[in-house]
C-alpha cells in the first residue's frame, strides 16, 4: 500500500447515468433521511463502475453533493478503501494476491510475469488493455497463486497458463474462470490420497466412535476387576503361610569409614602428616570449572606437543 | 453517583464520566494526546492507558465509561490502577510507536518547549528508539495563510479534524489515506475558512501544525506572558499576550468558561503584527495641508489655540471602538470640565441610550446563557462575523440539539441550521404582533432568545427598530423572572463601557453623526475613533494608535497607546468588567491615552483631578461603582425595556445590512496588519465549493 492520491489527468466532468442514477436513489433510500450519507460507499463504487473502474474528482464531488456531504468526508472514504481506483486501470485491472501462501506457491513468478508484460504496478500498458496491482489476501488459498482480473478469480496459475490466460484476454478469445490446471474447484490436485478407506462410505462406521468408547470401557471395567481379585487372592496366601522375618535386611549397613581407629583396629598404619598434606594441596583439587581446567590441561598438553614437534 | 478506587484512592463521580475524568478527580495524571475536553472523543492515541482490575489489557480510560467498569466478586467498587507496571510500561511502549515515525527536530520546531509530545515523551517515555529503519515522510500541505503545516510531525490525533467539524462548523480539515499513509489535509489543500482556524494550532499536541506568522519568531521561554482582555469584538475573550521586550510576539487565549471557553477568533490571534505597523510614535501638527511632526508642547498648543478660541457647544468629542473605560471616563471628564455637551462613544449610530436603562443595551441572556435558549432569533446581525467565538457558542447550544434559530437579515452561512424568516424590519413587526409562525416558536419555548445586531439598530430608524426589538421580546415572554432573552450584540469593545459611561450627548448636545457634519462644530476630538468621517470644516484632533482614516483627516495627531500597551477596563456585550494589562510600552512619544488627556487638561485650563491611574479608578469607582466589580456581571434592570417598546417610529425600509461588512478589516489595528489583509483578501475571493 502506498499513499494514494488523485489522478494527475481528471475528465472535466462526471454524472451518473440515468439507470445508475435510479439505482443510486435506492440506496439513498434504504436509510433513514438524514443519513443519507450511509450510502457513500455503495455510489461510489457504482460510481467507479460506471467510469471505466476509477474515481475521478469529479465523482468524487458529484457524490459528495448527492449525498449533501463535505467533499472531504467523501475523499477520506475514496482514499481509505483501496478498492476504490484514484487514477486510470487497464481494461483488464489484475489484482495479484501478494500474501504468504499465493507467495509460497509462486506469486514472485507471476509478479515476474506482470512486470515483464506490464510493466510496474498501477502504471496501464500503452494499449489500454492491462494494469496490475498487488493486493492482500483475496481468500483463494486453496488455488494459489491466483490473481483477480475485473470481476473473477483465475486460480492454480503457472507462468505459463498465466502468460496464456494474458495472451487469450488481449486477443479477445474466451477464457476460462477459476482454475486454471483443470481443477473443478479447491479439491485435491492430482491423486486422491486420503479419505479413500470404503467402510468411510458404506455407513459401517455411523456410530462406531461410540462403539469404540463403549468397548474400551468395558475393558478398562473388567481390568480393574481382575487386578482387584488377584489382590485379594494374594492377601489370603500371606495370611495362609507367614513368612519367617529378616531382622537385618532392614538394618542399614554401617559404612567403612577411614578413621584412625579404624585403622588401628584392622592393624593398618596410621595416615601420615605428608600424606595428609599431600591430600590438602589445593594443586590436586578438581577444579569448580572441570572445562577451564581440561583448557588449561590442554593448553599444556599442546605445549609439549609443540615443543616435542 | 458512582464509586470507584484510583490508585488507592476511593472517588465518587457520576456515571457518566469517562475513567480519565474520574482518575482526574482523583488527583492522577493521565497523559493525552487525542482526547480534548472540548470535542468528542476518539481513542487513537491510546496514551491514557491505565490499568482496571480485572480487566485482561489496559483500556483506553478517555473512551471507558466508568458505568462500564465491572465490580469485584463482592460488590467493591472498581479498582484503576494508573501506576502500576502494566501501565508504565504499556505508555512507554505506545510513546516508542509514537515516536517510531516523529521526526527529532525538536530543535527547530516551533513547538518545542510547548509541546505535549515532547513533555510527555519525558515524563512518561524511554530513553531509547528501537526502531532502525527510515522514518514515514509526509508531504506538508497547504491549509490557509494562518497555519503552518510540517506534516512529519503529526501524530495523527485528530484534533483539528474534529475542531474545524465539530466547533467551527466547517468541515475544512480530514484525514484521508488509512494506515501509515494517513495524512490530514484540507480538500485540495485549499485554505480553510473558518474564522475560529488558529485555534488548531493551540490543539495540535505537537509541532505539526504551527502559527505561519509566528513561524521561527521566538520560542516560549523567552516571551513574558501578560494576561489580558481582547478588544477585536465585543465579546472580550480572554487573552495572553506573549511579549519579547516591548514586541508582542504573539497572543493566545486563556480560559474563561463564561466568556470564550478556549477558543479565540484569528483576528483576535493575528492581529499582532498590525500593532508594529504604522504606528503613530510622535505627536503631529497639520501646517499648510501637510502633517510634520511635533513636540507634545506644540501639539498641546496647537489644541488650546483652537478649543480656547470656540465656544463649548463648538467643540465635540466622539470615543471610538478600541478605547478603555479608564480613558473614556478622561474625556468625559475634559467635556464636562469645557462645558461641552458634544460626546458621543457610538461612532457607529446606534440607537443604543443608557437612557432606556443598562438592560437595554446589553446581551442580557449571556454569553454562558446561549447554552440554555431553547428559540434563537438573530435580528440584523450576523454573529459569524461580529463575533465568532459567540457564534461558536450558538452552534454549541444547537448541536445538543432541540434549537430552532430565525435570522431576519442576511442569510449567511453561520455554520448551523437557521430559518430565514424575513429581511427587515417588516419581519420583526410580525413577529412582535404575533403573526408570524416563528413567534409561535419563541412563545413556545422556555428561554427564548433575541440577538439585536448593530446592523438592525446603527442609523436611520435605528431606534424604532431597536424598540421594535424590545416589544417583541416582551410579547413573546422573552423577559421573565431569572431570563432576559433581549440581547444585544455589540461589535466594538468600548461600546457597552462608553454607554455605561454615559458618553452620549448631553442637554443640547449633538451625536457622532451630527458632529461630524460639516460646520456643526469647530474643534472635534476624536478617541481612537477612525470610522467616522468628518466632514471639512472642524478642526480635528486625533488621538490614536495608527495612522487610520482618523489621523488622515486630524489637525492634531496625538499618539496613543494600542490596547496591548496599556492597562485599562473593557466592558464586554453582557456587561462582564475585565482588566487588560499592559504587555508592553507604546512605541517612541507615544503616551497612555487617559495620560495624553491628563496633561492635555492641564494646558487647556480645565485639568483633570486624577495624577495617576489609581486616582483614576478611584474617581471612576466613585462615580459607577460597578466597574469595580471586575469579572462579573451584573444582572441589569429590565424594567426599562418596557418604556423603550413604547418609544416606537417610523420603521426603516429595506433590508438589514451586517454591522460587519469584513470581519478582518473592522479597526485601524487590523488595517495594519498584513496578515488581516491576506484574511480579507482570501475570504472575499473564497469560492464556495461545489458540493457546500
Amino acid at each position: 500500500m502506498s499513499v494514494r492520491r488523485l489522478a494527475a489527468q481528471q475528465p472535466e466532468s462526471f454524472a451518473f447515468s440515468p439507470e445508475n442514477l435510479a439505482w443510486a436513489q435506492t440506496q439513498i433510500a434504504k436509510f433513514p433521511a438524514g443519513r443519507q450519507a450511509s450510502a457513500v460507499i455503495p455510489l461510489l463504487w457504482r460510481a467507479q463502475e460506471q467510469h471505466d473502474y476509477w474515481l475521478p474528482r469529479a465523482a468524487i464531488e458529484y457524490v459528495a453533493k448527492m449525498l449533501d456531504m463535505p467533499v472531504i468526508r467523501v475523499l477520506e472514504v475514496a482514499t481509505f478503501y483501496t478498492m476504490f481506483n484514484l487514477s486510470p486501470v487497464g481494461r483488464y485491472f489484475i489484482q495479484l494476491c501478494g500474501t504468504t501462501p499465493c507467495r509460497l506457491r509462486g506469486a514472485d513468478d507471476i509478479v515476474a510475469v506482470c512486470k515483464s508484460r506490464i510493466g510496474e504496478q498501477s502504471t496501464v500498458t500503452a494499449d489500454g488493455m492491462f494494469s496490475w496491482l498487488e493486493v492482500e489476501c483475496l481468500g483463494a488459498c486453496c488455488n494459489a497463486p491466483m490473481v483477480q482480473i475485473n470481476n473473477d478469480y483465475y486460480e492454480d496459475l503457472t507462468p505459463e497458463s498465466f502468460n496464456k490466460l494474458l495472451d487469450d484476454l488481449a486477443a479477445g478469445r474466451p477464457v476460462q474462470k477459476g482454475p486454471q490446471n483443470g481443477r473443478h474447484a479447491s479439491e485435491p490436485e492430482s491423486a486422491v490420497k486420503t479419505l479413500q478407506d470404503p467402510a468411510l462410505y458404506d455407513g459401517s462406521v455411523v456410530g462406531a466412535w461410540k462403539k469404540r468408547f463403549e468397548e474400551e470401557e468395558a475393558r478398562a471395567r473388567q481390568a480393574a476387576a481382575d487386578k482387584e481379585a488377584a489382590d485379594r487372592a494374594l492377601a489370603a496366601q500371606a495370611a495362609a503361610e507367614p513368612r519367617p522375618g529378616k531382622p537385618d535386611a532392614t538394618r542399614p549397613q554401617q559404612a567403612a569409614a577411614d578413621t584412625p581407629a579404624d585403622r588401628v583396629a584392622a592393624g593398618k598404619a596410621p595416615v601420615a602428616p605428608t600424606e595428609r598434606a599431600k591430600a590438602a594441596d589445593p594443586a590436586k583439587k578438581l577444579s569448580d570449572k572441570p572445562t577451564s581446567k581440561l583448557k588449561d590441561a590442554k593448553a599444556e598438553t599442546g605445549k609439549s606437543d609443540e615443543s616435542k614437534g | 453517583m458512582t464509586k470507584l478506587i484510583v490508585d488507592g484512592i476511593e472517588v465518587d463521580v457520576p456515571a457518566d464520566y469517562t475513567l480519565l475524568q474520574a482518575c482526574e478527580q482523583a488527583g492522577a495524571e493521565v497523559p493525552r494526546f487525542c482526547f480534548h475536553e472540548r470535542l468528542s472523543i476518539a481513542g487513537n492515541c491510546r496514551m491514557c492507558l491505565v490499568e482496571v482490575k480485572g480487566a485482561p489489557k489496559p483500556v483506553a480510560s478517555c473512551a471507558w465509561g466508568v458505568r462500564d467498569c465491572r465490580p469485584g466478586p463482592n460488590g467493591e467498587p472498581p479498582v484503576i490502577s494508573t501506576r502500576s507496571p502494566m501501565v508504565k510500561k504499556a505508555r512507554e511502549g505506545v510513546m516508542e510507536f509514537l515516536l517510531i515515525n516523529h521526526p527529532l527536530d525538536c530543535p527547530i520546531c516551533d513547538q518545542g518547549g510547548e509541546c505535549d509530545l515532547q513533555d510527555q515523551a519525558m515524563a512518561y517515555g524511554v530513553d531509547s528508539s528501537r526502531f532502525a529503519e527510515n522514518k514515514r515522510a509526509v508531504e506538508d500541505k497547504y491549509i490557509g495563510p494562518l497555519v503552518k503545516t510540517q506534516m512529519n510531525r503529526c501524530i495523527q490525533c485528530t484534533r483539528c479534524v474534529r475542531f474545524t467539524t465539530e466547533v467551527a462548523g466547517v468541515a475544512d480539515l480530514g484525514a484521508i489515506g488509512r494506515g501509515e499513509d494517513m495524512e490530514i489535509t484540507s480538500y485540495l489543500e485549499n485554505a480553510m475558512r473558518s474564522e475560529l482556524q488558529g485555534n488548531v494550532i493551540d490543539l495540535c499536541p505537537v509541532g505539526a501544525l504551527t502559527s505561519k506568522p509566528y513561524a521561527f519568531k521566538a520560542r516560549p521561554w523567552e516571551l513574558s506572558k501578560t494576561e489580558s482582555v481582547d478588544v477585536m469584538d465585543a465579546v472580550g475573550s480572554n487573552i495572553r499576550v506573549d511579549a519579547r521586550g516591548r514586541e508582542v510576539m504573539r497572543i493566545l487565549p486563556r480560559l474563561h468558561e463564561a466568556v470564550n471557553e478556549e477558543w479565540i477568533s484569528d483576528k483576535t490571534r493575528f492581529i499582532w503584527d498590525g500593532l508594529k505597523t504604522q504606528r503613530l510614535d510622535r505627536p503631529y501638527v497639520r501646517e499648510n495641508g501637510r502633517l510634520r511632526p511635533a513636540s507634545w508642547a506644540e501639539a498641546f498648543a496647537a489644541i488650546a489655540a483652537r478649543v480656547k478660541s470656540a465656544r463649548p457647544e463648538r467643540v465635540g468629542f466622539i470615543a471610538g471602538d478600541l478605547a478603555s473605560v479608564e480613558e473614556m471616563f478622561a474625556l468625559k471628564a475634559l467635556a464636562d470640565k469645557l462645558g461641552s455637551a458634544n460626546i458621543d462613544g457610538r461612532q457607529d449610530g446606534t440607537a443604543l441610550d443608557p437612557r432606556f436603562g443598562r438592560a437595554s443595551y446589553l446581551f442580557n441572556a449571556s454569553i454562558v446563557g446561549i447554552e440554555e435558549a431553547d428559540a434563537i432569533l438573530l435580528v440584523g446581525t450576523n454573529p459569524r462575523r461580529e463575533a465568532p467565538v459567540l457564534n461558536a457558542r450558538i452552534r454549541k447550544r444547537w448541536r445538543m440539539g432541540q434549537l430552532q434559530v430565525g435570522v431576519i437579515g442576511e442569510n449567511a452561512d453561520l455554520t448551523y441550521d437557521t430559518q430565514a424568516l424575513g429581511a427587515g424590519a417588516e419581519t420583526l413587526a410580525e413577529i412582535a404582533s404575533g403573526a408570524h409562525s416563528f413567534a409561535g416558536v419563541l412563545k413556545a419555548a422556555q428561554k427564548p432568545l433575541i440577538v439585536v445586531g448593530q446592523g438592525a439598530i446603527s442609523g436611520e430608524g435605528g431606534l424604532a427598530v431597536l424598540s421594535l426589538a424590545a416589544k417583541a421580546a416582551l410579547a413573546v415572554g422573552a423577559v421573565k423572572d431569572g431570563w432576559n432573552g433581549f440581547s444585544v450584540l455589540h461589535t466594538a469593545a468600548a461600546r457597552v463601557g462608553a454607554l455605561d459611561l454615559g458618553l452620549v450627548p448631553g442637554q443640547g448636545g449633538l451625536d457622532a453623526a451630527a458632529m461630524a457634519k460639516a460646520g456643526a462644530l469647530d474643534v472635534v476630538f476624536l478617541l481612537g475613533a477612525d470610522e467616522i468621517a468628518v466632514e471639512p470644516g472642524a478642526f480635528v484632533v486625533y488621538q490614536g494608535t495608527h495612522g487610520d482614516r482618523g489621523a488622515h483627516r486630524a489637525d492634531v495627531i496625538l499618539p496613543g497607546a494600542a490596547y496591548t500597551e496599556k492597562a485599562g477596563s473593557y466592558v464586554n456585550t453582557e456587561g462582564r468588567v475585565q482588566l487588560g494589562n499592559r504587555a508592553g510600552f507604546p512605541p517612541g512619544d507615544a503616551r497612555e491615552d487617559w495620560a495624553i488627556l491628563r496633561a492635555l487638561s492641564d494646558v487647556l485650563g480645565a485639568r483633570l483631578a486624577f495624577d495617576s491611574l489609581q486616582q483614576l479608578r478611584k474617581a471612576l469607582y466613585e462615580a459607577h461603582p460597578h466597574f469595580a466589580s471586575i469579572d462579573t456581571v451584573a444582572p441589569a434592570d429590565a424594567s426599562g425595556l418596557a418604556a423603550l417598546a413604547e418609544v416606537g417610529g417610523a420603521l426603516p425600509r429595506g433590508p438589514f445590512r451586517g454591522a460587519v461588512e469584513d470581519l478582518y478589516l473592522t479597526n485601524p489595528i487590523a488595517r495594519a496588519s498584513a496578515v488581516m489583509a491576506e484574511c480579507s483578501a482570501l475570504a472575499k475571493g473564497a469560492v464556495p465549493l461545489a458540493a457546500e
